[in-house]
């Protein structure tokens, strides 16, 4: 038991630190603008705050729609521990996304205005209206929970009575968002690396998406059995690997052929700094995860599955980061390095998730007992 | 009636007369010469020796900032220029993202902050008069007028000099064209324009995508409650039919 605060207090200090200079940085941010504190430019005008806290912000969301699918409409009863904490994870990540995007928006409070200012032919405008809509229904979806908890018995059976809905609308606006992500980027036709642009964009983060909610859901498990010792379903976490290691290794089937059909596949043997990344993001996101599952020891074990997982969640991570990022640096021929403060702030979000999680599902009655 | 410039890259001498008259009549005090910035609307490149490119918002015909903007904050208006609606804006840049010409910049030092860029002189184009830079223009190389009178005075040009000029307008067809218009003595390529894609908007890339957007979300619910509902069904009919077997 000692040891086990000892860390928390070591984690809680390192947050702390985080939060103070997160702060400090929000106010400058507020007070001087978007130049004083990032590393933002003419040349970049977006970097870590869409590339990572938005970009792979909702991709890490999309174990919300992809179990309750499973559970809900495919009807496999047997994941359905895994709902409640996803759908938590999925809303959590939704209102970091949001937050996030009151940093990054140089006017955040007119954030509001696509809801009566319409351009339909923007995907911006999708965006935004994805976001809304399925923040919406991850509050309707989660708010089971909490009907539960205060023993609110009508509201909560009016809510358990429309969830198939709920569920439908989420993997609707789901689909849309994480596809849509990919189609912002569909306007760059020159100025997107070949490697990443291709019309099939917004269906590879609809792909890709699909693929690492499996493993978010993976990694989350394994995190809250550490952190507050809930049950551990081995066999449902080598149900999820497989799957999301089948769904990448599906991706990189359709990507190549495309790659081959865009004639981009000549990319692969030039000696540049984007041909290492997208190798890299081949690696972390299919084969890494395929070479460690064939081993029998690492597929038996919760914490091999875990890592899996992990090196799944760090290869979206990639991807995204590479499509935002990287693969417009060879076309403004400037590299973008985040600043202190915007790696700051984004860990202060990201920390503050964490920490919110942990507080509900402390509270709420969010992992089935065991 | 939809208005246009024709820049004339062989008649500039490179007096920077529509820096300064841009500056003055758009109020751009913290002006910078050199870069495009939000305080700098338009500048002029030396390329070699003797040719000089000005560089500006060329007004696309079918801009990919307007169709990027998700609130509408940018317009094409029909009288030709592109212009800007600040009350709108959110700042999401994705208007700077989507411009193949990388001509929309960011007030990135002001807390309220503005996309900036040449909008036309829109409010003298309503005027009846020029805007600053042509009038100011002491050589004719910014010719201010109707696209389609410009794309005529353009050939013709070309055709009576050939030796003059290289055989291509920019802007007649580049991103679906544009309401700027430029005459080059060199290859364009080498002057920093992009290759542009003929005929074709930016904003059908992203339109074709996006189209699907009804059909996708209309067709997965239908779909996925139709799964739901034959799923369930086979369910509950085994169960009912195992009560039954036990029944026997």
């Amino acid at each position: 038991m000692k040891k086990l605060n000892l860390k928390l207090t070591f984690w809680r200090g390192v947050f702390l630190l985080i939060t103070i200079f997160g702060i400090l940085g929000t106010i400058i941010r507020f007070t001087k603008g978007l130049g004083a504190v990032t590393n933002l430019s003419d040349d970049f005008p977006w970097g870590l705050w869409i590339g990572f806290d938005v970009l792979c912000g909702v991709a890490l969301a999309a174990g919300g729609f992809t179990i309750t699918a499973i559970v809900y409409i495919f009807n496999l009863k047997k994941y359905e521990e895994l709902v409640r904490p996803a759908v938590l994870t999925a809303f959590l990540g939704y209102l970091f996304v949001i937050l996030a995007l009151l940093f990054d928006l140089g006017r955040p409070w007119n954030i509001w205005h696509p809801i009566i200012m319409w351009n339909p032919h923007s995907v911006m405008f999708e965006v935004g209206w994805c976001v809304m809509l399925y923040t919406a229904v991850l509050a309707g979806e989660f708010s089971i929970v909490v009907f539960e908890k205060f023993r609110l018995t009508r509201l909560y059976k009016i809510m358990k009575s429309i969830v198939i809905f709920l569920v439908i609308l989420g993997v609707v606006f789901s689909t849309l968002h994480q596809s849509s992500l990919g189609s912002l980027f569909l306007i760059v036709p020159e100025k997107l690396y070949p490697l990443w642009y291709t019309p099939l964009l917004p269906f590879f983060f609809f792909l890709t998406a699909v693929g690492v909610g499996l493993s978010i859901v993976v990694v989350e498990s394994y995190l809250s059995h550490r952190a507050f010792g809930k049950g551990l379903n081995i066999e449902i976490l080598f149900d999820l690997v497989k799957f999301s290691i089948f769904i990448m290794a599906m991706y990189f089937l359709l990507k190549i052929m495309d790659m081959a059909k865009m004639g981009a596949l000549s990319y692969l043997f030039q000696f540049k700094y984007e041909t290492f990344l997208f190798i890299l993001e081949f690696l972390f996101l299919l084969i890494i995860p395929m070479i460690l599952f064939s081993v029998e020891k690492v597929r038996t074990s919760e914490t091999g599955l875990f890592f899996i997982a992990l090196i799944i969640v760090m290869g979206v991570i990639l991807n995204r980061l590479n499509v935002s990022i990287t693969g417009f640096e060879s076309y403004t021929g400037y590299k973008y390095l985040p600043s202190w403060i915007e790696v700051m702030i984004t860990l202060m979000l990201v920390g503050l998730e964490i920490a919110i999680f942990s507080k509900i599902a402390q509270y709420f009655p969010v992992f089935k007992h065991r | 009636m939809s208005k246009g410039m024709l820049i004339d890259i062989t008649m500039c001498v490179g007096c920077e007369s529509c820096v300064y008259a841009c500056r003055e009549q758009n109020k751009l005090e913290k002006g910078d010469t050199g870069v495009l910035s939000a305080y700098n609307w338009t500048i002029v490149q030396q390329y070699g020796d003797e040719i000089y490119v000005r560089k500006m918002c060329m007004h696309c015909l079918h801009p990919a900032c307007v169709s990027a903007c998700p609130v509408g904050a940018l317009e094409k208006t029909k009288e030709g220029p592109v212009i800007y609606h600040p009350g709108k804006c959110m700042g999401c840049r994705y208007c700077m993202i989507a411009c193949p010409f990388k001509i929309p910049k960011y007030e990135w030092d002001n807390v309220n902050p503005k996309i900036q860029k040449c909008i036309m002189c829109f409010e003298r184009i309503r005027e009846g008069k020029e805007p600053a830079c042509a009038s100011e223009c002491p050589t004719g190389a910014t010719l201010f007028g109707e696209r389609e009178e410009l794309v005529k005075v353009a050939l013709e040009r070309i055709k009576k000099e050939p030796d003059k000029y290289v055989n291509h307008v920019y802007g007649l067809k580049e991103f679906g064209g544009t309401s700027i218009l430029f005459l080059a003595p060199v290859p364009f390529e080498k002057l920093g324009f992009p290759k542009g894609i003929e005929n074709t908007p930016l904003s059908e890339f992203t339109w074709k995508a996006l189209s699907l957007t009804p059909q996708i979300a209309i067709g997965g619910a239908v779909f996925l409650y139709g799964l739901w509902w034959i799923i369930n069904r086979r369910i509950e009919v085994s169960k009912s039919k195992n009560i039954e077997k036990e029944q026997k």
